[in-house]
């Protein structure tokens, strides 16, 4: 409770500070204080330290999963905000509302990694999506940024309204609009009924859009590619994961209570080879390493499904890793990526002899993201092939599934080769002592991470 | 501990390297880590101390993996011919000039490392991590320092080996769910409890991955190319070493795991190996280049090793045993001519050299020998291993070892005709002026072929050191 509350705050307070405080840059540090403050209610929240008691009646329900989620997210923004503020006040004059949004974004997430109600998840999407509409377009006098924006807002309510239908029909299936009262008192209905199952696989759908599963995703690349780059991190990362925590719940309470009547397994495999298939072979034929991003992220999404499918003790662990490590190492990605004049693939050309430290993190969030051992990448990948393979069926499965990881170091490796072996003489923005060292703390932590998991394993699950 | 040691003495040695920037001084002091892992090979190939061996440390409890090194027989070997080769390469190729030399040799550490890391694991995932590992130095390496096509051919060589390995996680951890305790340990493993249709699958899924590092036709593509773009010093340790990774695993992990996938897919994995002996026999005949020839040459001899694990015969599997370190050391002696020839007169073409040997008969001599030695001659090492394979061989198919056999006189042939183009007839434009080999290409020579006769004559100590390798696994296929 304590981080919905609070993160609505500070995006006022921060409203506020955008008349109150002339200095622009101050903003920035304003919303790190906040992020900090965030995290720090949040993890005393965790540990039982309420501040405020609200009855939310069983809407939302708060469990140690929701809140470590809630704990990454917070701390992935706030290392975003260290690592790219700056480059968010390129943006324009107005950027303390910028602040705001972001903020008003992490109150949706923390709604959607409680929710118990299906109403709070329509809440919750909502008050996520809606900032990021107005942050897609931030870039006024970029025509590709506006066309994102109205892309994205039209195909955004497109899917809200599918989302809202799905819910009206479970509710006429149901009876309640409580996840938990359907599963426990089965006695409101009697078996499953067909409309329960069209409004599942309406919010399925919806949901889909969401976290740009195929065959929804289409608006994914334009609007990641059109927006601006230091927004598409923030997107690509933390609102995403917070998509696939809110499906997972989804999944673990309404899917398994109606297994009997369809086969999710199996509609989740075919959406997960899609949405593999799709991201992994668009993403090699990319010139631009923003719009590879775009489509690599679909890529990465495919195997955060791994998770939706096997609904398992390693599935819940691992998409928590998966949020955490995908998060890093692309937070990673976009501040370098912020950082090039040129963002082709020949933009990077001969980085490594330039900017030598820029380059050598960036290889290792590359790598990560390619899942190679030793990265936080890898041991992310690893949790969701062990979640399919311990329910021992769809090896198969699998196997594609690696074979797609192994395509996608085809484009991940192209930027490396153009960092290192390709000569070229790249332009980047100006690159402060500070904002080198930030990177290299993260690129530390990513392979700690991977090197030696059981320090992040013993503080999360103890 | 000596297991741990022999990991983290490169691996420093390596860091501490990167930050060298004085060219000679960083050549001097890999030269020293490289001597320092040596010592190191040498103590834990002596010792029979079992505290010293191994190495057990908690690592991922909530994986149920360990950090677990061990040093047995047939890790003993194979950490000893890593340990050989790195000085005897950075001795071979010491007046060889990189751009960025710390990083250069930094690197080679760091694949040294994986490579131990490989052997020594008692892991499974352990094992696979270093198995990647020792991938992605090398990546840097050829990339960075290889020849013309080199971004090309190395991600060709990288994406090959990272899909075999892929596919190889996903057996392992397959494996992984199906045995008793939910550990990774080597011996868990062994124990592992897997239905007939279960194991032949995953066998294929492991053996995918081993069959491209040896590698086996019809994967074997990568491996000319890869050779012969990447700067000789990494392909001595490609070809010496790392090839032999994928020959380690079959017998450390696959056949115990798989002992009755192993043997119904047996007769399937021969034929291919010796059709790849064949052909690859064949057409290192038609090569015009001396680096390519020794890829398609190494090609046939992973194949014969291949053929002889599968075989399942006692005496077969003794002979790969010994077989991978002689491999190692007679290829590299290969290489470091080879490198020799090509820095001194700037081609690696037969046709335009010849009657080299009258202006460089030291490296004619051990030239001479080391490629009696790749024909498997009597009195060479490679003679021992060769013999006991084919006789595995033989006593399981004697039609297969027949046909292996023509392998033989093929090697003989395109070997031969090597020695001869280049270094008999009469001297041409190209080598009118050559001068004889410096003296650290001659020392590490004099060394090999030192190990090249000691060995070849005397071979009972390597056979003894494996011994108990061969005679564990031969009980455990039914």
């Amino acid at each position: 409770m304590n981080a919905i509350i609070f993160s609505a705050v500070w995006g006022m307070v921060m409203m506020f500070c955008s008349f109150l405080v002339s200095n622009k840059s101050m903003y920035r540090h304003i919303a790190a204080i906040g992020l900090l403050l965030l995290l720090v209610v949040n993890v005393l929240d965790s540990n039982g330290v309420s501040l405020l008691h609200i009855d939310a009646g069983d809407m939302l329900v708060y469990t140690r999963f929701g809140y470590l989620f809630n704990s990454i997210a917070i701390a992935s923004t706030l290392i975003y905000v260290l690592l790219t503020g700056k480059d968010i006040e390129r943006l324009g004059n107005y950027v303390a509302e910028y602040f705001v949004l972001i903020f008003f974004v992490l109150c949706g997430v923390a709604i959607l990694s409680a929710y118990n109600n299906l109403l709070m998840l329509f809440i919750g999407i909502e008050i996520l999506s809606i900032p990021l509409y107005i942050l897609t377009g931030s870039d006024k006098r970029n025509l590709k940024s506006n066309e994102a924006a109205l892309k994205y807002f039209l195909m955004g309510s497109f899917s809200t309204g599918i989302m809202l239908m799905g819910i009206a029909l479970m509710y006429g299936g149901t009876g309640t609009f409580s996840l938990e009262v359907a599963r426990t008192e089965a006695g409101l209905y009697k078996g499953v009924s067909f409309l329960e199952i069209i409004g599942l696989l309406l919010l399925m759908v919806s949901m889909c859009f969401k976290v740009s599963a195929a065959p929804f995703h289409f608006w994914t690349p334009d609007v990641y590619d059109g927006a601006p780059a230091v927004f598409t991190s923030f997107m690509a990362t933390i609102v995403k994961a917070a998509g696939f925590i809110a499906f997972l719940k989804l999944c673990y309470v309404r899917m398994t209570a109606t297994s009997t009547a369809i086969d999710w397994q199996l509609l989740f495999a075919i959406i997960i080879i899609v949405t593999l298939l799709f991201g992994n072979i668009t993403a090699i034929f990319q010139q631009s390493v923003k719009r590879m991003l775009a489509y690599s992220s679909i890529a990465q999404a495919g195997f955060m499904l791994f998770a939706l499918f096997s609904l398992n003790e390693y599935a819940n662990k691992g998409l928590l890793l998966y949020a955490a490590a995908y998060s890093l190492a692309t937070i990673g990605v976009f501040a370098v990526l912020v950082k090039m004049k040129d963002v082709t693939f020949e933009g990077f050309n001969g980085l490594a002899k330039t900017q030598p430290v820029l380059a050598a993190a960036n290889t290792i969030f590359l790598l990560s993201l390619a899942g190679i051992p030793l990265t936080a990448g890898f041991l992310a990948k690893y949790y969701m092939l062990a979640s399919i393979i311990s329910t021992g069926h769809f090896i198969w499965l699998v196997v594609v599934a690696v074979l797609f990881a192994a395509i996608s170091v085809y484009y991940y490796f192209r930027v490396i080769q153009s960092m290192y072996f390709k000569t070229g003489e790249p332009q980047t923005e100006t690159v402060t002592q500070s904002f080198k060292i930030g990177l290299m703390a993260l690129a530390a932590l990513i392979i700690v991470i991977g090197v030696y998991p059981q320090l992040i394993f013993n503080w999360l699950y103890f | 501990m000596i297991a741990l040691l022999l990991i983290l003495v490169p691996v420093t040695g390596g860091l501490i390297t990167l930050s060298i920037k004085n060219e000679n001084s960083v050549k001097g002091f890999s030269l020293l880590v490289a001597i320092v892992t040596l010592i190191l090979a040498l103590v834990g190939v002596f010792s029979n101390n079992a505290t010293l061996l191994n190495y057990d440390a908690s690592w991922m409890p909530d994986l149920g993996s360990r950090i677990s090194f061990g040093l047995d027989g047939m890790s003993k070997m194979l950490a000893l011919l890593t340990a050989v080769s790195l000085p005897i390469i950075i001795t071979a190729t010491y007046k060889n000039t990189y751009a960025n030399a710390g990083k250069f040799y930094s690197l080679m550490f760091l694949c040294q490392a994986g490579m131990l890391g490989v052997f020594l694991s008692m892991d499974a995932l352990l094992f696979y991590f270093f198995w990647e590992l020792a991938l992605i130095p090398a990546y840097f390496l050829c990339s960075i320092w290889g020849g013309e096509k080199r971004i090309q051919v190395t991600f060709k060589f990288f994406v090959y080996t990272f899909v075999g390995s892929l596919l190889m996680l996903v057996s392992i951890l397959f494996i992984y769910f199906k045995t008793p305790d939910h550990s990774f340990a080597l011996q868990s493993f062994y124990h592992a409890k897997l239905t007939a249709t279960q194991s032949q699958w995953m066998f294929w899924l492991f053996f995918i991955a081993l069959a491209i590092k040896m590698p086996i036709f019809p994967f074997h593509t990568w491996q000319p190319d890869t050779y012969e773009q990447a700067p000789t010093a990494v392909t001595m340790l490609l070809s010496g070493v790392m090839v032999k990774m994928g020959v380690f695993a079959v017998i450390r992990w696959l056949l115990p795991i798989f002992p009755d996938a192993s043997q119904s897919s047996s007769s399937f994995i021969i034929t291919l190996s010796v059709i790849g002996m064949l052909y690859a026999s064949l057409i290192a005949i038609k090569q015009d280049d001396i680096k390519r020839l020794i890829a398609y040459s190494s090609i046939a001899h992973m194949g014969l090793m291949c053929a002889a694990l599968f075989a399942n015969q006692q005496v077969g599997i003794q002979g790969v045993l010994i077989q991978m370190f002689n491999h190692g050391i007679n290829i590299i002696g290969l290489w470091i001519v080879a490198d020799a020839i090509e820095k001194q007169l700037g081609t690696r073409k037969f046709s335009e050299l010849g009657g080299l040997a009258q202006k460089a008969p030291t490296l004619a001599i051990l030239f001479a020998v080391m490629c009696l030695a790749n024909v498997a001659l009597p009195l060479t090492n490679a003679f021992v291993g060769e013999f006991l394979m084919f006789n595995g061989l033989f006593r399981y198919n004697p039609i297969m070892a027949g046909i292996a056999g023509i392998s033989i006189i093929l090697a003989a042939v395109y070997t031969l005709n090597m020695i001869q183009k280049i270094f008999y007839g009469n001297t041409v434009a190209i080598t009118e002026n050559a001068r004889d080999s410096s003296f650290n290409v001659n020392a590490a020579l004099v060394i090999l072929v030192i190990v090249v006769i000691v060995l070849g004559i005397y071979p009972q100590p390597m056979i003894n050191l494996t011994q108990s390798n061969a005679n564990l696994f031969i009980t455990k296929i039914p």
